[in-house]
């Protein structure tokens, strides 16, 4: 006797976006609040787009609104946008001059590096993208 | 019997969707309270780790925290010696100076103080560029108290007009022309990447930085670094 199997499913996806967002929110902190890497302009507007789903995804999962990917997908998919442009200014597929960063922390400066090729950008293109993927695909089983 | 069965079921499903809503929420709950705690516990490893490897690192090869052409102050067998990264426009560093100088009057001859460059600020590097020449001369000291007793008027609001600084150095008894001619040395211009780079390797991005003995401060603050020096004391003087 349980509630139907797919409100089931939505709740959970929701709850992984949710999780993935405070992993990531948490992860950037602990990058510059404890490790101490100063924020690049980029940086920060990927944070705004990370932080809300923090805080507005919770609002969501209770009680369960079905509408959620309405007003969570702009913030992810914004994220995702400005990482894949930070990842492609790091990589050097974006020529200089249209660097929107002020001087002092550049944000073609690569601050940590795991595994050889895991990078802050990268992490978060991952985050934004796998939140934005889960919510599609909530949204599409809650629809059908 | 068959009359009770549809009234029960919309009971049950309830109770059931109850249940379910608290044990989501206990598992928000959970979540919440247990991403905290490991972000806490992290933050707290990670900081003991860094303060154990730089002091480490210190013993092993104090290359990265003083260089041969670093200015020190006070008795060269000093057994705590305190290494300040510093910007001349910096105001806080300009704050700490004399509660440093005042900590190692307090306790003669046991502290010796290293002085190095990271000017952070745009145009620092031009006084630091003179404050090399003048070390060259016998009297860095001399000549960064003056620059820093000048501060607010050659670098207000943090923006620095180095340019300024002459107007200021001229009681410290400085032969300023061989200054001006010293100051663009090409090597005095390796010093300063040098220091840049130590800075970088240390994680020093901003300024004053200290570290004792090779720690660095838990957090930063005046009390954090008088209880810092005080354990050192206390630790290697008996």
């Amino acid at each position: 006797m349980n509630p139907p199997a797919d409100a089931q499913d939505h709740w959970s996806l929701v709850f992984a976006c949710w999780l993935l967002a405070v992993v990531a929110a948490l992860g950037s902190l602990f990058f510059s609040e404890v490790m101490g890497h100063a924020p690049c302009v980029l940086c920060w507007y990927q944070r705004i787009c990370m932080y809300p789903l923090v805080l507005i995804l919770p609002a969501g999962l209770f009680p369960l609104d079905r509408n959620i990917a309405r007003y969570a997908l702009p913030l992810s998919l914004s994220g995702l946008l400005l990482a894949v442009f930070h990842l492609l200014l790091a990589a050097g597929y974006i020529p200089e001059s249209i660097k929107p960063c002020v001087q002092g922390i550049p944000c073609t400066e690569v601050q940590v590096v795991w595994l050889g090729f895991v990078t802050i950008p990268l992490l978060s293109a991952m985050s934004f993208l796998l939140i934005s993927a889960l919510l599609i695909l909530a949204h599409h089983r809650s629809t059908k | 019997m068959k009359q009770k069965e549809p009234k029960a079921k919309p009971k049950d499903l309830k109770a059931v969707k109850r249940q379910h809503k608290s044990k989501r929420a206990q598992l928000f709950a959970f979540a919440v309270v247990f991403l905290l705690l490991a972000f806490i516990a992290g933050a707290l490893v990670y900081q003991k780790q860094k303060t154990n490897e730089a002091a480490q690192t210190y013993q092993r090869d104090k290359s990265t925290f003083v260089r041969e052409h670093s200015p020190a102050f006070g008795n060269p067998a000093a057994k705590v010696e305190i290494v300040e990264f510093f910007d001349p426009a910096c105001e806080t560093c300009k704050e700490f100076y004399p509660l440093v100088k005042k900590m190692m009057a307090a306790n003669p001859d046991r502290i010796r103080l290293y002085a190095r460059y990271a000017p952070f600020h745009d145009g620092s590097d031009y006084v630091v560029k003179m404050l090399e020449a003048a070390r060259r001369q016998g009297k860095f000291w001399e000549t960064l108290e003056a620059v820093f007793a000048a501060q607010s008027s050659w670098a207000p609001n943090h923006h620095p007009q180095p340019q300024q600084v002459w107007n200021h150095i001229g009681g410290v008894g400085l032969d300023l022309t061989r200054l001006r001619q010293e100051m663009n040395a090409p090597d005095i211009e390796k010093i300063i990447q040098q220091d840049l780079a130590d800075a970088k390797m240390l994680n020093v991005n901003m300024t004053p930085e200290f570290f004792v003995n090779g720690k660095p401060l838990p957090s930063f603050g005046y009390e954090q670094l008088r209880d810092l020096v005080v354990a050192t004391l206390d630790g290697v003087y008996k």
